[in-house]
This record gives structure tokens, C-alpha cells and sequence, in this order.
């Protein structure tokens, strides 16, 4: 396993890839953690409209959490980035036809789809670490512009808050990036995996929401949003989630195990 | 006599309907250079993904190295195999896209400078593989090939790509490899090339074997032919006559169905009776033709 992981990481330490995802989640939470701060006092306040809008103020700010309320909103946009990541390490093996040296190299299919998995989850982790700290180095930066006071940030609450955070975010970005792996290996195409699966989560899964409420309980991207945000209903979308991602990872497990290479 | 290093037996693949191999039956023995031809379509990358376990058999069975292809971790670490040609990270260098390779199968870097010299590949080894030429794709993908060191080297079209004396290398290359035991399978359709460099054949048409064994044997189907052209034209038929063999005249030559063997004998024939000649030369059907005799093509 060791072996995959680390020929793996051969691919994702790529420049392009490597410094091109930490420097786009970085800067997606940066951005965001930014507009919550400099449009404070905007009077269309500073978070998303509609029936769940909702203004982060001052005093929301200042709380222990405050330092991760930017991280956390970047949720989504961080799962985005894994699920392109681990859609296109997928599917490219297929569409370059490089799965048949792989597996020339690593006949244990199983093995070699693990060893993939967990090298991109810790790529994913690192992401998560980068987009975690630009938030927090942009909150500070503009917390005293915007007025908002930083003592409670260095608490041992805020210390909590920031790896409750954290672990959400990296839980939720897994989840995402399992569906990407998922759709790599159903559909062996980079672009119609990352197209499909982003279209789904950005655009189809939201029509539906608005159009059926009841949605929300169970389609996926809903709930690792809840997840990413630690929202109400945390404990109950964790194991929705899970056992989703579960029996995902045992279907594409058995379509890759079994499946003949031959392109 | 030693055990085949490839044993295949009543393998068949079907897609649906569609059948690619249909009970494929052949040996490679040990320490050859084994060609694989067949036209296009034959079955030959069928046969050869199944030997690598990437696709698994309809029915039948196939050993390699005297594993089961069920159980190609058994046996794979000690082949090399290039097929359908060369597939590589095009973002990546050559060097790395080896390294990955040699990463995943427990091989040590310090193999690769070494191969990549031997395919003529050290001067662009950090080069983009993107960057690289049809044939520079196709040296990196034998160097990948050779990595692990092989016992049994699988190459489907190596010689894609190559100029003519890019394929002299290649074919030099196996040679070298073949003396210090490497047993080579390899499928072209340079029939010329198969034939320089083969002792052993195994030909694919439709998804069938229709011939498997040595070169020689194969060629040996094929009529062997004399041609003979007398000074004076019109000594021809006497000379057919004379040989009591069956023959031919085009163009004022004659064309006797005889081994190359019966050369001098009818040398003589000729000379006992007064008939001079100003050619006399034995030819043995080249592989080409006797392929495209056993396949029907052209």
C-alpha cells in the first residue's frame, strides 16, 4: 500500500496540480473570508440572501468561533476542488490508458485503488490546512478595520472551534471527493466526471432542494453542506453521508475490481 | 525439454456476441523470441491483456511462468509489458513517469539512467512526455518495460513510430536480451522484422490460432522455389522437362517448384545437356508471403 500511496503522490505533487489546488483553495477561502468582513456593514449585509440567509455580525465575529465562520462557509467550494481532484486522478488512468501499466506494476486492483484513495484524502488534508490558514490570516488582517475584536480567537474555546471546524470541512471535502472517485471510475472521462458530478451538486441538487424541501434530508451534497458547516442536524447527516459514501465506495470497489481494462 | 513460459489452452473472450479470441491454443517456450501476428482485429492485444490480467477469459485457461492468469500477482513482477503502445502522464517527464512506475513495483531508481541509455532516451529523460516524438513515446514505454528486470517481455507494436533505424535497435536490443535468457513475446506487423529476429511464431486470424511453432516450420509450408534462366529462351521447357519437376516460364524464366537443395542437380541436368544458364537462383518464400498465404490476405 505504501508503494501506491507514494507513486501517487508522485502525480499530485505535480506543480501545476499541487501548487494550482492549495493556491485555489487558498485563495477561495481567503476571498470569502474576506467579503464577510469588508461588506460588515453592507446593506445587503454579508452572507448569502433567501430564506436561509443569514448576517454575520460583529458580535457573531467576536465570538471563539468567529475565526472560522469565513473556513467554514468555504466548505462547499473546497469540496468542489476534491471532487475535480479526485474525479480527474481517477479517470485519467482510463482515459490515458496509464491503468494497464499500473496494474501491470500492482495487479492487487483493490490495493491500488486504496493506495489512490488515501494519497488524494491526504492531499485533500493538506488543502484543507491551506484554505484553514489563509482564513484565519485574513480574518486577523482585516478584524481590525472592520472593528471586530480578536480576543476571543485565542482562546482555548476558539482552539476547539477551529479543529471542530476543521474536521468538518475535511470530513465534508472527503465526501465530496468520494463521489468524484466514484464518477472517475463510472464514467472513465476527467471531463464528464468533474462536469456530471459539479453540475449535480452546484446546480441540480439545488433546484431540487428548492422545488421539494424534503430533499435536504437525504441528497448528498445537502448534506455535506450541513456537515461542512456543522449545521443543525449534524449527527443525523453524518450517518446519512456516511453510509451513502459506504456503499459508493463498495460499488465502484466491486466495478473496479472487476471490470476489464480494456482501453 | 523445458517448461513454455506462456501456455494458453482453449482460451476465448467474447464482448456479447462479438468473439475476439475463440479457443486459442499455444506454447512459448522458454528463452525464445515468440512472434504474435495476425491482421488487425486478429485477437492478438485480446490474448495479450489477458496474459497480463487485465481482462479475464470467457472460457479456457492460460499459465504464465506457470501461474494461472487468474492470479496475476503471482507472476507479474517479473514481466514487462508494453501494450497497444506507450501510455504515460504527459504533464510529466519522462524520468518521473518511469519513476512512478518503478515506485509501484518496488524497483530501484538507480535501473533507470541505465534504460533509459539503452533506449536511447538519456539526452530528453526530463522532457515532458508530451513533448516527445511518436517514436521517443515508443523507447520510453520499452524502457518501461524493461524495469522490472524481466524473466518474459510482452511488447505489442514496439516498432510503432520508429525509423528504420530506431527498428534496427529495437531488433538488436531484444537479440541482446534473448541471449541473457529473456524470453521476448512480441506482436508486429513488420513481418520482416518478425521474421529476422523470431525462432518461434504463433499466428492469430479471426480470434484463431492457425499456426503456432517454429519459423521454419511455417516457412517450410510454403513452396520453396528454382529460378533458372537459360542463355537461350527457348531451352526453358526443355528444361522443366528435364527436371521432372512442376515449373513454370514468365519472362523467359524458368520457375521450378523445388527445394533449394535440388540447386545444383538441376545445375548439372542442365550442363549434361548443353543448356547454359545465366541465373540460378533458389528462393525460399519470405514470411510475408507465406502469412498471407495461411490468412488469405494480400
Amino acid at each position: 500500500m505504501i508503494k501506491i500511496f507514494r507513486a501517487e503522490w508522485r502525480k499530485l505533487r505535480r506543480p501545476t496540480l499541487f501548487f494550482g489546488s492549495l493556491f485555489a483553495v487558498g485563495f477561495v477561502s481567503a476571498m470569502i473570508t474576506a467579503f464577510i468582513f469588508i461588506l460588515i456593514d453592507a446593506p445587503t449585509g454579508n452572507a448569502k440572501e433567501g430564506a436561509q440567509a443569514m448576517v454575520v455580525t460583529r458580535e457573531m465575529l467576536a465570538l471563539p468561533e468567529g475565526v472560522m465562520i469565513g473556513f467554514a462557509s468555504s466548505g462547499a467550494l473546497l469540496g468542489i476542488v476534491a471532487l475535480s481532484v479526485f474525479a480527474a486522478q481517477t479517470a485519467q488512468e482510463f482515459s490515458l490508458g496509464t491503468l494497464r501499466n499500473l496494474l501491470v506494476r500492482q495487479p492487487n486492483r483493490i490495493e491500488l485503488l486504496m493506495g489512490k484513495y488515501i494519497s488524494m484524502i491526504t492531499f485533500i488534508a493538506l488543502a484543507v490546512v491551506v484554505s484553514l490558514i489563509s482564513a484565519i490570516a485574513i480574518a486577523y488582517l482585516l478584524a481590525g478595520n472592520a472593528g471586530v475584536s480578536t480576543t476571543a480567537w485565542r482562546s482555548a474555546d476558539a482552539i476547539k472551534a477551529i479543529l471542530e471546524s476543521y474536521g468538518n470541512v475535511f470530513i465534508a471535502a472527503i465526501g465530496y471527493g468520494t463521489i468524484g472517485m466514484a464518477l472517475g471510475i463510472y464514467l472513465r472521462s476527467p471531463i464528464s466526471a468533474i462536469s456530471i458530478g459539479v453540475g449535480w451538486l452546484l446546480v441540480v441538487e439545488n433546484i431540487i432542494a428548492a422545488a421539494w424541501k424534503a430533499s435536504m434530508n437525504w441528497l448528498p451534497g445537502q448534506l455535506l453542506s450541513v456537515i461542512s458547516n456543522g449545521g443543525e442536524n449534524y449527527g443525523a447527516a453524518l450517518i446519512k453521508i456516511s453510509v451513502t459514501l459506504i456503499l459508493l465506495v463498495l460499488s465502484f470497489t466491486y466495478i473496479f475490481k472487476r471490470r476489464d481494462v480494456a482501453n | 525439454m523445458a517448461a513454455p513460459i506462456i501456455s494458453v489452452t482453449n482460451l476465448s473472450k467474447r464482448y456479447g456476441e462479438q468473439v475476439a479470441l475463440s479457443n486459442a491454443t499455444f506454447e512459448v517456450p522458454l528463452g525464445t523470441i515468440c512472434g504474435f501476428v495476425g491482421p488487425n482485429g486478429a485477437g492478438k492485444t485480446t490474448t495479450i491483456r489477458i496474459l497480463l490480467g487485465l481482462i479475464s477469459p470467457t472460457s479456457g485457461s492460460a499459465e504464465v511462468l506457470g501461474n494461472s492468469v487468474s492470479e496475476p500477482e503471482k507472476y507479474l513482477a517479473n514481466i514487462g509489458a508494453m501494450i497497444e503502445g506507450p501510455a504515460f502522464y504527459p504533464a510529466l517527464s519522462g524520468v518521473e513517469n518511469l519513476k512512478i512506475l518503478a515506485t509501484l513495483g518496488g524497483i530501484n531508481f538507480s535501473v533507470i539512467p541505465d534504460l533509459l541509455a539503452k533506449v536511447g532516451l538519456s539526452d530528453r529523460a526530463d522532457s515532458k512526455y508530451k513533448t516527445y516524438s511518436l517514436g521517443m513515446k515508443q523507447r520510453l514505454g520499452i524502457a518501461a518495460a524493461l524495469l522490472p528486470n524481466p524473466k518474459l517481455l510482452i511488447l505489442d507494436e514496439p516498432t510503432n513510430g520508429l525509423d528504420p533505424a530506431g527498428i534496427q535497435e529495437i531488433r538488436e536490443l531484444l537479440q541482446k536480451l534473448a541471449t541473457t535468457g529473456v524470453t521476448v513475446f512480441v506482436s508486429s506487423h513488420l513481418l520482416s522484422e518478425i521474421e529476422m529476429i523470431c525462432e518461434h511464431l504463433v499466428v492469430l486470424r479471426n480470434g484463431e490460432v492457425i499456426f503456432a511453432g517454429p519459423v521454419k516450420d511455417l516457412l517450410q509450408r510454403n513452396r520453396p522455389t528454382i529460378i533458372a534462366k537459360p542463355i537461350n529462351g527457348g531451352d526453358c521447357q526443355r528444361l522443366i522437362a528435364l527436371s521432372g519437376l512442376r515449373g513454370e516460364i514468365i519472362d523467359e524464366t524458368v520457375h521450378l517448384d523445388a527445394p533449394e537443395t535440388f540447386a545444383p542437380e538441376l545445375n548439372k541436368i542442365a550442363f549434361e545437356n548443353g543448356i547454359l544458364l545465366a541465373q540460378l537462383t533458389p528462393v525460399r518464400p519470405t514470411l510475408e508471403e507465406t502469412f498471407f498465404e495461411i490468412t488469405g490476405g494480400k
